[in-house]
């Protein structure tokens, strides 16, 4: 499905130095498995994500959706963003329709798919709304729907669920699952919290502190679903491959957080 | 009808209905007071001009007064300006400026949008756009009514040239500033240039080109006026000419009473034009 075959990415800094972010990076992501990448923060987890919605092109190295080389934007992918997806000069089911409006659906139809979405992720009666008369929980329910509604063969979530507060988290994260579950979508899901993601995966990735960010490990995450994300984290189970990944990713974010010392005390 | 019954017999109700009438009447005291204060500031500004100006401790003749001023005003009305009925000079100069806002609005929104999407041609153009916007814009106005003419089309370029930098500027910046993630959410949504741009980009550049736009029918105003202040034939900015010419301080005062009446309304249309435009800023629970 998603195939990232010796992916680099590298910007040139104003001060004409080469900054490697990612480094020779394979990956394969088969249909409809959910993925989770975690590593140290600045590591490069967001720009992976970029490569793959086509935001970006690969320094070198290709990136294989279904077997053809991405060029541009990924007509396959849509994305739940850590911040903002929603417009706020559309009300709610302006916002989610707007996938199939921009494909040439007509207003009425896509008007009647965008009420089913909003109905599925629990947001009936709040059509009419803009934005800004909604909660944080709720933008991101309508972000969901607007990404969902395109029937996206990959669904990618870059830090979505971070910005809300725990209890909220865990109710979008079962709700996810429980959407994801009726769909075929892969997942590629960025966050930084290991629990989240061992809850929520089929496969963790663990990247290694940037610059030149590589993959460091790949576990296979096979508790049985359907799941629910608030009290899977007292399994037994759930805690010893907790303790696996979290060994691996220690050092990651100490040689991050030292890397960070380092710039503070040279630029001081 | 139930509720009401309900409210009498339930106290906790009744607490609530005297708690919302009381809050209703601070706001209501509120406004008295603002509204009371406003006046009072009128009051004694004009008072203290009027009594200073009869008691001839300020000369009369170079400051006038309110009172003069009113009266002026009214010769007007009823029995005509020197060059010909009030209302026509009004509309003279109400015209300019609007076929100025709209026309410098307009090629503002454009080339804001135009430089603000496309690098290149901001890299291009970016050095002159400064150097014009650098030239104090009034000096332009003789070389417009050599080029146009005493009649209104000088006006409307003197304005335009004023409306169309604050616009595109404002225009600009409003593109430059969208928000990364909502055009990477449209783009991978499928949207195309043209959806782009009605979609994300304008809406919201709408933002910062509405906030111009108060700015801007200033601007436009200026520009007719001072356009009739060189040379014209009829409209306001003639009228306060002809007065200053003719050493009478009343009419210039009488003159400047009618451009900020004019200038006030305006805001008021363009407030009311950016409530309809940018409703979801408004909306609030």
């Amino acid at each position: 499905m998603i195939e990232l075959s010796g992916v680099t990415k590298e910007f040139i800094k104003p001060s004409g130095e080469v900054h490697t972010v990612l480094k020779n990076i394979n990956l394969t992501i088969p249909k409809g498995e959910f993925v989770s990448i975690v590593g140290p923060t600045g590591c490069g987890k967001s720009t992976t994500l970029s490569l793959i919605a086509g935001f970006e092109q690969p320094s070198a190295g290709e990136v294989y959706i279904l077997g053809e080389e991405l060029q541009g934007m990924n007509p396959k992918a849509a994305c739940v963003f850590q911040t903002e997806n929603t417009f706020p000069w559309k009300t709610v089911i302006d916002n989610v329709s707007l996938g199939l409006r921009l494909r040439g659906v007509s207003k009425s139809e896509s008007y009647d798919e965008a009420r089913k979405w909003i109905a599925r992720v629990g947001l009936k009666g709040f059509e009419g709304y803009y934005p800004s008369q909604l909660s944080g929980g709720m933008r991101k329910r309508v972000a969901l729907a607007q990404c969902l509604i395109v029937q996206p063969e990959i669904l990618l979530m870059d830090e979505s669920f971070s910005a809300l507060d725990v209890h909220t988290r865990h109710l979008m994260e079962n709700e996810l699952l429980r959407i994801w579950e009726e769909t075929s979508a892969s997942v590629f899901f960025i966050t930084h919290d290991l629990e989240e993601a061992i809850a929520l995966s089929d496969r963790v990735i663990v990247l290694t502190a940037g610059p030149g960010a590589t993959v460091k490990g790949d576990y296979k995450i096979d508790f049985p679903r359907p799941r629910n994300v608030a009290e899977i984290s007292f399994d037994p189970a759930f805690m010893k491959i907790h303790k696996q990944i979290w060994e691996d990713l220690k050092d990651e974010v100490m040689i991050s957080y030292e890397n960070a010392n380092k710039l503070r005390v040279k630029s001081s | 009808m139930r509720t009401q019954t309900n409210s009498v017999s339930n106290p906790v109700n009744d607490t609530v209905v005297l708690r919302k009438a009381e809050v209703r009447r601070q706001a209501i005291n509120l406004r008295i007071r603002n509204l009371s204060l406003q006046w009072s500031v009128f009051i004694v500004l004009m008072g203290t001009w009027q009594i200073l100006s009869s008691n001839k401790i300020i000369d009369p003749f170079f400051f006038s007064s309110p009172f003069d001023i009113v009266k002026h005003i009214w010769t007007w009305v009823v029995d005509g300006t020197t060059a010909g009925p009030l209302y026509v000079q009004f509309l003279v100069t109400f015209e300019e400026t609007i076929l100025s806002f709209i026309l410098g609005g307009i090629a503002g929104i454009i080339f804001g949008y135009l430089l603000g999407v496309n690098e290149l041609l901001s890299v291009i153009l970016g050095p002159y756009i400064k150097m014009i916007n650098a030239i104090p814009r009034v000096v332009l106005v003789p070389i417009f009514i050599l080029w146009f003419g005493l009649g209104m089309s000088s006006k409307v370029a003197s304005g335009l040239v004023l409306t169309f930098f604050i616009v595109f500027f404002n225009a600009f910046q409003g593109v430059r500033e969208v928000d990364r993630n909502l055009v990477n959410n449209a783009r991978l949504l499928g949207a195309t240039k043209r959806q782009l741009a009605r979609h994300v980009i304008i809406p919201s550049a709408l933002t910062w080109i509405l906030s111009s736009l108060h700015t801007s029918f200033g601007f436009a105003l200026i520009g007719a006026v001072v356009g009739e202040f060189v040379g014209a034939t009829e409209g306001l900015g003639y009228l306060i000419a002809q007065a200053q010419g003719a050493f009478d301080t009343i009419g210039v005062f009488a003159g400047m009473v009618i451009l900020s009446i004019t200038a006030l309304v305006a805001d008021w249309g363009v407030s009311k034009l950016e409530k309809r435009f940018i409703a979801w800023r408004h909306i609030r629970q």
